[in-house]
């Protein structure tokens, strides 16, 4: 396959939301002599005299480019807390890095997210389909555990000061260990030595990278 | 000698604190109120050698972020009052969590010295502390104590000493280089460079807090600086935390954790032990609802109804009312004041109906001292225990459904003890909505130990009714919490709390706890007592009392009351159980129907917060909170009598 410029991914994720989640197809005669379009046509993406203008192929490959971009501004808002304006202009820098299979890893990682942080759907990959069969996910939050479960924490997901310096007085920090004591009334967890108890509103804000799944023999509750 | 040193002890709650202060200062330890605020603190004068230090023992406070007003307190004595010499107390065992703070302490260039106590816990465990290593890493005084027995406390001493005289004290201030991330160093930097001003802490501490967005220390930078300063300051400050993609505390705090992380990591070695199976059967006990549950109610039904209510409120109250002062000390004050005078008035004032001696003394020694006093005993016991926190976990969820969350379980049940008491503690909760409602709920629907009592064993006499009174308090309870949830603006509040190990309490530690809240139990309570009787004295004498007494005729008409229970009522304003035991006495003369009674114990619980607890009110809460709270009440507790009393009797009942 002939590797995409920046340029003719970008109008292949516009013409795909275009397309797909407007149900619109736009006229692309004023722009025809752009050279990423041309690019695009040469590469056999996308035909102009068709009615549905991208080709099978260019509609698979615009559908990734949605995915990738989707999935940096996921990573940057989750891992790295940014937000817009910088958020966007960031993911679309980022994502043209996503090649290789890469964005199926970081998909992983992320815990197959449904939703970019601007609450779009990002497009399904191979990966996400695989996780549908066999269940395990990487980074979770803490309300997904189950007792006895042992995690690392990744990132505390939220910007409230006053929430962070509640988790942050608990030793909640990213690399700390974990582990789920109970699920209910409340979370009970333990970190180095001590022993806490939260409300499920804090709980889903703490993600962790799951270290010890518990056998699965111990829940049959679930 | 020169001007008085000031030594402050700090670190967070449960480390030792109180027992270095105690095991330091003997027993000369005097209480007041912080500035402006309810906020306790323990002070007491010291010699060290010929040093005059003051002693100041510190709220509690786990990092320099405040993040309550206890926390802030404590900070503002390290702020305002630079003390000379700091003693940072940890526990042993989690000496990982207490780190953070003292790296801010050494970055505040505080004088500090580390009490690393509670060691015999931490060797217990497994776990091996290198003292001397912690020495070094940190390049301050560090000295291993275990407070409880006294020992340590004489290398304290002598650490504190040297401190004073500076002599061969390990240079602090400075001398640890705190690695900050490069993304804030830069900023960190230039912000310390930009304060002008004279500050009692390290800029560089100034600088990280300014970061954190703490409001109090900008508050503080803004009055110092020039205000063209300030504003470079700020926009500093604001370009730090847009260029940041993480928040900043954060960034800050896990710089802290990785230095104390690395600290212990040379001088702490840790045997990993898992937990014994008898801890583990205990916890689960507590945290599983399907245990935890019929455990909470086993312990209020013996806890709180066998102990307080029956043993208390039952033997120990009939024994001092009929035995001890019916039969010696009323009988012993009357026969003086026989003798002494012969003028009516004087004698009504101390011996008579309402008497000084024979109400308001009576009241407070015979009635009230046993319940209340096994009540605190109780509440000592489970709160060393670590269980009171885990009914707090248990209770989360159904606490939210009033707006409150599970750390409100702790001034509640102290309310079943005294609402006054309660109120203050209050202050834990965190948000402003959160307090207006357990304030509010306390005034209205949380009965004192000494009224629960009282009502107890007048209605406990008429059979089943204990539980319609029950049910009836709960109901209003739930609705009105309810409601209040629904009405008040503001966010849901959240909940965390911390879990300590439950262990087997020490004895005397309970007894001292117990004695410690029953001294400032009478010292509230007991002059309340006697001014009561004073002004019943004068209400009588002057016949205003009559005009207010006949004045709530007509209402307890409404709610189908006799108008022998008005002054019941009246006096029900000056203590909860004042009131409550009036009606004892109007019941042991048979005077009342059950329904009467009844009627009267409900509106009795709900009616007005006594004087104590109105006033506390008013200062935690401001006077326009408080009479708000009490106008509802008046309303609200005479409509439930209402319909209970009409309920009552299309029952049936007499």
């Amino acid at each position: 396959m002939q590797k995409l410029t920046d340029a003719e991914e970008e109008i292949l994720e516009s013409l795909w939301i275009e397309i797909k989640e407007n149900k619109k197809i736009p006229d692309l005669k004023i722009i025809k002599d752009e050279p990423a379009l041309q690019g695009l046509i040469s590469k056999n993406f996308l035909k102009l005299d068709s009615k549905d203008l991208l080709t099978s192929t260019g509609l698979k490959e615009a559908e990734l480019c949605v995915r990738r971009h989707r999935l940096s501004e996921r990573l940057l808002a989750d891992l790295f807390a940014l937000k817009d304006p910088l958020l966007h202009e960031a993911g679309c820098k980022f994502e043209h890095g996503l090649h290789h299979g890469l964005e199926d890893s970081v998909c992983t990682l992320l815990g197959h997210p449904k939703k970019c942080p601007h609450g779009l759907a990002i497009p399904a990959g191979e990966c996400c389909r695989r996780f549908e069969k066999t269940p395990q996910r990487l980074i979770v939050s803490l309300k997904e555990l189950d007792p006895g479960d042992i995690g690392k924490i990744s990132y505390v997901n939220t910007h409230d000061s006053q929430i962070l310096n509640r988790l942050i007085s608990m030793g909640i920090l990213p690399g700390s260990q974990i582990k789920l004591l109970h699920r209910f009334p409340s979370y009970v967890f333990e970190i180095s030595n001590s022993s806490f108890a939260i409300d499920s509103d804090l709980a889903e804000n703490i993600h962790v990278l799951l270290l010890n799944k518990k056998a699965p023999a111990d829940k049959k509750h679930k | 000698m020169s001007k008085e040193k000031k030594i402050a002890i700090v670190g967070s709650p449960n480390v030792g604190k109180s027992s270095i202060f105690n095991n330091l200062s003997g027993r000369y330890a005097t209480v007041s109120n912080y500035p402006g605020t309810t906020v306790e603190l323990f002070n007491s004068h010291i010699h060290i050698k010929n040093y005059q230090c003051q002693l100041i023992d510190t709220p509690g406070m786990y990092s320099f972020l405040p993040l309550s007003e206890e926390e802030a307190i404590a900070r503002r004595i390290l702020l305002d009052d630079k003390p000379d010499v700091v003693i940072h107390v940890a526990a042993a065992k989690d000496l990982d969590r207490s780190l953070p703070l003292t790296l801010q302490l050494i970055e505040a260039s505080l004088n500090v010295i580390l009490v690393v106590n509670i060691m015999d816990e931490a060797s217990k465990q497994g776990m091996v502390i290198d003292i001397d290593k912690l020495r070094s890493s940190l390049g301050i005084a560090v000295i291993p104590t275990v407070s409880i027995r006294g020992s340590g406390i004489k290398e304290l001493k002598g650490e504190i000493l040297r401190a004073l005289e500076k002599k061969d004290t390990l240079k602090a201030a400075g001398s640890l280089n705190l690695d900050y991330p490069l993304i804030i160093k830069d900023e960190i930097d230039s912000l310390t460079k930009a304060l002008s001003k004279n500050y009692r802490l390290s800029k560089k501490l100034i600088s990280t807090l300014l970061l954190q967005s703490d409001p109090e220390i900008k508050k503080i930078v803004k009055r110092k600086e020039e205000s063209k300063d300030f504003e470079k300051i700020n926009n500093l400050i604001e370009e730090a935390k847009e260029k940041s993609a993480q928040p900043i505390e954060y960034i800050i705090n896990m710089a802290l954790k990785e230095k104390s992380t690395q600290v212990i990591s040379q001088a702490v070695k840790e045997k990993k032990k898992s937990k014994s199976s008898t801890a583990n059967f205990f916890e689960m006990l507590t945290l599983k609802p399907i245990f935890a549950i019929p455990l909470l109610i086993l312990f209020l039904y013996f806890g709180i109804y066998k102990l307080v209510g029956e043993f208390g409120s039952g033997t120990c109250v009939d024994f001092l009312e009929s035995v001890v002062f019916e039969g010696y000390i009323n009988p012993f004050f009357i026969a003086i004041f026989d003798k002494l005078t012969n003028i009516e008035l004087i004698k009504s004032l101390f011996v008579g109906e309402y008497g000084i001696i024979t109400l308001g003394f009576r009241y407070a020694v015979a009635i009230v001292l046993p319940i209340v006093g096994i009540f605190f005993f109780v509440f000592s016991f489970a709160e060393d225990t670590g269980y009171l926190p885990r009914v707090g976990a248990m209770m989360d969820r159904l606490f939210k459904k009033i707006g409150l969350s599970g750390r409100a379980v702790i001034p509640m049940v102290l309310g079943l003890g005294c609402d006054t008491m309660a109120t203050m503690v209050v202050r834990i909760l965190p948000s402003k909505r959160e307090r207006i409602i357990a304030t509010f709920l306390l005034s209205l629907s949380i009965p004192c130990s000494a009224q629960l009592g009282v009502i107890m064993s007048v209605l406990s006499k008429r059979g089943h009714v204990v539980f319609i009174w029950f049910f009836t308090i709960m109901i209003v309870f739930s609705f009105t919490g309810f409601l209040l949830n629904k009405v008040l603006k503001g966010r849901r509040p959240s909940f965390n709390i911390e879990l300590p190990p439950l262990r087997l309490p020490r004895m005397n530690n309970i007894f001292r706890k117990t004695y410690i809240r029953l001294k400032w139990y009478f010292k509230e309570v007991l002059p309340l007592f006697i001014w009561a009787s004073i002004l019943i004295w004068v209400g009588q004498l002057t016949k205003i009392f009559d005009l207010i007494v006949s004045g709530l005729n007509l209402p307890l008409k409404v709610i189908g009351l006799p108008k022998d229970l008005s002054d019941v009522f009246l006096f029900g304003f000056f203590r909860r159980d004042y009131g409550a035991a009036g009606l004892y006495d109007l019941e042991k003369q048979g005077l009342l129907t059950t329904r009467e009674i009844l009627v009267a114990a409900v509106v009795l619980t709900l009616f007005l917060p006594c004087i104590a607890q109105l006033l506390i009110n008013i200062k935690e809460r401001g006077i326009k909170m408080a009479i708000t709270i009490s106008a509802f009440i008046l309303v609200f507790s005479f409509s439930v009598g209402f319909v209970l009393n009409k309920v009552l009797l299309v029952a049936g009942m007499q």
